[in-house]
């Protein structure tokens, strides 16, 4: 390490540190060295933006750090500055994301492409700081790239992929993690080397900014009867871009990492007979469970989500039509729906005529704590049949 | 009106990608009102022009006052309502339907 001419840290070599997950986001965010960053303060995601402050105090970003007053005005200066032609990233949770949920949809209506770090935390009410994913799931249908990550270290990884292709596809990107679980848990994580990554993460060219006084632009005019279908018709295709593109700039992080970056992450899927399906950090405690079951040759395997929007609806379907049984956990609900997960899943196993026994399972909410022992059980009961089609984890239904 | 156009003719995030563009959106068809000005009484203090939100009402050359441009007048009336001499009336719209 050394130091720069403006005093700022340089890590010539990659490392690794134990850290958490809200100081990785801040770790991927200081090699960013985004233009902007407008963030106000909540639980759990203030860790992510204390963080960050830091660097920006300590004059080892260049950042301009806009502290508001509002979640609502967070994301508002984060279009402002966006919009002006500028590299944008924000921070939030639970409340936060809810507050902003207005500003959220322009992000994404105007193509303007912030990435937001999404701390995962349950909605009131009843208030609980603590982890799920309705927070995120409330803005699944807003036009944003949703990634979602398992630890500390996807955090980090997921971040730099989501500047990428936010930029490139000009659509604002989500990076999720586990509230406290992954926001304030400490694992080891590799950092790779800021040249590289700042190779990698390259110079925001923003063709349309509204600096530009050659190219004079007006973002945000309205639309009524006659062009807003158009506009926001435009917002499908390039969606279904961003999956070829995750995996193109995956592979080129790959490069450095050298690791994968799928669509979804397939383990001990191969000969499993019952898979679980799930996201975030209880990927890793199902990891566990599944290393455990294997040694007593119970046929068990995981698919985790990476990208949840776009939904990779073929290739997930593709990976889960010949697994006979199939549970999808939830972290979050859809009052009088089905779970979202599930309901994704469910979905694209309609097109490859899947015959087998799905299941629906919700836990955790409002950071309801689940164990290696709760997913065995969940694998058991799913091999035994004796799963209910709509069933809970951990709740005490009677 | 002008053919419209496609998802894929316009630009981005319903971005407008250049200047003065404005002047393609004829705000005439909104009128439920015209003014119609007695030419008689007008001393072409251009006072309607000034007070016009549209600026539909052109200045000649001589620096007399031209005629009302009926693509761009909502009919909002300010025109007769500032007039010194209250030589603009406002006549509904319907009556000059064919």
């Amino acid at each position: 390490m050394y130091k720069d001419g403006r005093g700022g840290k340089v890590h010539k070599m990659s490392k690794t540190t134990a850290m958490t997950g809200a100081e990785s986001a801040a770790e991927a965010m200081r090699q960013i060295n985004p233009d902007v960053v407008a963030a106000y303060p909540i639980t759990p995601q203030t860790a992510i933006a204390q963080n960050f402050a830091n660097y920006v105090a300590n004059g080892i970003v260049d950042t301009e750090l806009v502290r508001v007053e509002s979640e609502h005005s967070a994301m508002s200066c984060c279009v402002g500055a966006s919009a002006a032609g500028a590299r944008v990233m924000t921070a939030t949770s639970s409340a936060g994301l809810a507050l902003m949920w207005e500003i959220v949809g322009v992000a994404a209506g105007l193509r303007l492409p912030i990435v937001m770090e999404v701390v995962n935390r349950a909605l009131s009410a009843p208030i609980n700081i603590h982890c799920d994913h309705s927070d995120s799931m409330g803005t699944r249908d807003l036009g944003w790239i949703q990634i979602f990550s398992e630890n500390a270290q996807e955090v980090y990884e997921h971040t730099l992929i989501a500047v990428r292709l936010a930029e490139k596809l000009l659509i604002p990107a989500m990076v999720c993690q586990d509230g406290f679980i992954t926001s304030h848990g400490v694992e080891n994580v590799e950092i790779f080397d800021d040249e590289g990554v700042k190779k990698f993460v390259g110079e925001h060219k923003y063709p349309y900014g509204l600096l530009d006084i050659k190219k004079p632009v007006t973002h945000g005019p309205l639309q009524l009867q006659d062009y807003y279908f158009e506009t926001r018709s435009q917002q499908i295709p390039v969606m279904e871009e961003a999956k070829k593109e995750f995996v193109k700039i995956g592979e080129e992080l790959g490069k450095i990492t050298k690791k994968k970056y799928p669509l979804f992450d397939e383990y001990e899927m191969k000969d499993a007979e019952a898979v679980i399906v799930v996201m975030n950090s209880t990927a890793g405690t199902t990891k566990t469970a599944i290393d455990a079951m294997r040694k007593e040759g119970k046929k068990v395997g995981l698919l985790k989500l990476r990208l949840f929007r776009p939904f990779p609806y073929k290739e997930v379907s593709d990976a889960l039509k010949h697994v006979k049984k199939i549970a999808v956990l939830d972290r979050s609900v859809s009052f009088g729906a089905n779970p979202p997960l599930y309901s994704e899943v469910k979905n694209g196993l309609y097109d490859v005529k899947y015959t087998g026994k799905l299941h629906s399972c919700v836990f955790g909410l409002g950071g309801r704590n689940i164990f290696v022992e709760d997913i065995i059980g969940v694998f058991n009961r799913l091999l035994d049949g004796k799963l209910k089609d709509h069933d809970y984890i951990g709740l005490r239904e009677e | 009106m002008s053919r419209l156009k496609s998802a894929k003719e316009i630009p981005i995030g319903g971005l407008i990608d250049e200047a003065g563009s404005s002047r393609k959106f004829k705000t005439g068809d909104w009128r439920s009102f015209r003014p119609l000005i007695e030419e008689s009484k007008c001393i072409n203090c251009m006072m309607c022009d000034v007070f016009c939100p549209e600026h539909c009402i052109s200045v000649k050359e001589d620096g007399k006052r031209g005629e009302i441009d009926l693509d761009y007048c909502k009919g909002c009336g300010i025109c007769a309502n500032v007039c010194p001499v209250k030589c603009i009336k406002m006549e509904e719209e319907a009556k000059f339907i064919k």
